[in-house]
């Protein structure tokens, strides 16, 4: 009886809730002021703690673009800010291919830039949680493409190289949107951590090309 | 000719094997944690969380007994199963978690420092908000869930959620849809729900709060955002915050209609 109750009343509930539905299951689309609502909201109900600070809630060109256009900009808006980041990536000197093998540990950590992480922990790439890579780890996510005999497939030459530590530099200076971290451009990977990347993905003697 | 042939049947059998595996990996999944749901200790909270429900405590001392959770006073059946749901008294669309923090500062007479102090409890000791949160939600089993939907708070709520959802910020440019937006993706070998679309949140929201094998701890949704964010490597979102309330508003709309299944186990 009581269960009837229960049952009946939650029915009237989804009844009324039914007369004007909530757009469930859609992405809504944003104007600016909305962004503007979202920023104000995340500095009011977040706070800096430990390593990440309050600037983690802003938004660059790039994301307010992107968080606008639902990660769908016009290529005309796109362009334009990709080329810009293209420009500031600071390309090393000389060889971008490092250690393969410390490029691998690297890959593997999961370590680093979240608030309780400790200012002095060195910070994994993060690799794994999003791609395959070396045939013999199968704990892999896909989120990402597949990044299996990636410098089989392309080579060593120096545009590839450049393209490789590009990528993981600054992801958004290649496909605005792109949904990986900008490991180089956030602080996350130092340029040495980024050439042992470049090396892992690319050393014909590195797992992920065997 | 058979070198072809064997370098053919390799390639067959390399691309069949991440497809094997993702099938293997889900079904042995959820069959662990079919077989931890059978001995799951949130009922052994649960009961904990019933005491300090009828414990006197704060300036006033009194107890949560007078707390209105949206049924009425001290009505505790099917009211977790209600919520969110907009509160008159306090004028906001308020989760169970905001809703016991603010009985136990109105009602008590406790200071939100005494109160909010610990949250989160960890392995030796669950905190008394999880310890009420698990008892609350107990009270709903079998009841289908359904927030508020109705009141424009509610419905504000509802869309702020939704938006907050899809938003892009933090180190890493993450927003909770860029783990949650898309099918069958994995993080390591972690299954990934797709939390905007009822299907893959229903049994989610019907199942929180709970224990959890990883932690070895009982868990709230408060803190299951809170640790989304720490990953996604945002700040700190505030505890009850009017962010972290739409997003649950968001999260249970989206989900409504499944009867309540938990507080159980998950991995």
């Amino acid at each position: 009886m009581n269960k009837h109750i229960l049952l009946l009343s939650a029915a009237a509930i989804l009844v009324a809730g039914c007369a004007a539905p909530l757009p469930v299951g859609e992405r809504p689309k944003l104007a600016a002021a909305d962004l503007d609502q979202l920023v104000a909201m995340s500095k009011r109900d977040f706070r800096a703690r430990g390593i990440a600070g309050m600037d983690r809630v802003e938004l660059d060109a790039a994301l307010r673009t992107c968080n606008l256009y639902n990660d769908e900009p016009p290529r005309e808006v796109a362009q334009p800010l990709e080329e810009a980041m293209l420009k500031a990536i600071p390309f090393p000197a000389g060889s971008l291919m490092g250690d393969w093998k410390r490029g691998q540990a690297l890959a593997q950590s999961g370590r680093g830039m979240t608030w309780s992480d400790k200012p002095n922990t060195a910070n994994g790439g993060s690799c794994y949680n999003c791609h395959q890579l070396s045939p013999q780890e199968e704990s892999f996510g896909t989120l990402g493409t597949s990044l299996r005999n990636f410098g089989k497939i392309r080579g060593t030459s120096e545009a590839i190289q450049r393209y490789t530590y590009g990528k993981i530099y600054n992801s958004k200076a290649y496909n605005l949107c792109s949904q990986m971290p900008r490991m180089g451009h956030s602080k996350t990977l130092n340029e040495q951590q980024i050439k042992d990347l470049t090396a892992y993905l690319l050393d014909p003697n590195s797992p992920v090309n065997k | 000719m058979l070198k072809t042939l064997m370098g053919g049947v390799a390639l067959a059998l390399a691309a069949a094997m991440p497809l094997q595996a993702q099938v293997d990996i889900r079904k042995e999944t959820q069959r662990w944690q079919q077989m931890i749901a059978e001995g799951s200790p949130a009922e052994l909270f649960e009961i904990e969380g019933e005491d300090l429900w009828k414990k006197k405590q704060g300036p006033k001392n009194v107890s949560l007994e007078g707390c209105d959770l949206g049924q009425g006073p001290g009505v505790v059946k099917a009211a977790y199963a209600r919520l969110p749901r907009y509160f008159a008294d306090a004028d906001r669309v308020m989760d169970l978690e905001t809703r016991l923090l603010h009985c136990m500062l109105t009602l008590q007479g406790r200071s939100r420092e005494d109160a909010a102090r610990r949250v989160f409890g960890n392995e030796d000791r669950p905190s008394e908000m999880e310890l009420l949160s698990i008892y609350i939600a107990g009270q709903s089993r079998g009841v289908p869930m359904a927030p508020g939907t109705r009141h424009a708070k509610e419905r504000e709520a509802f869309e702020l959620g939704q938006k907050l959802f899809f938003h892009r910020a933090g180190a890493w440019d993450f927003s909770c849809s860029s783990c949650h937006g898309e099918a069958d993706k994995r993080i390591r070998m972690q299954f990934l729900p797709v939390m905007s679309q009822p299907e893959g949140v229903r049994k989610i929201v019907a199942t929180w709060p709970t224990y959890l094998v990883r932690n070895a701890q009982v868990k709230t949704m408060q803190w299951r955002i809170w640790d989304c964010y720490r990953q996604m490597r945002w700040p700190e979102p505030v505890f009850g915050s009017e962010a972290t309330v739409a997003l649950t508003q968001y999260l249970t709309v989206t989900g409504q209609g499944e009867p309540y299944a938990g507080p159980g186990t998950k991995r």
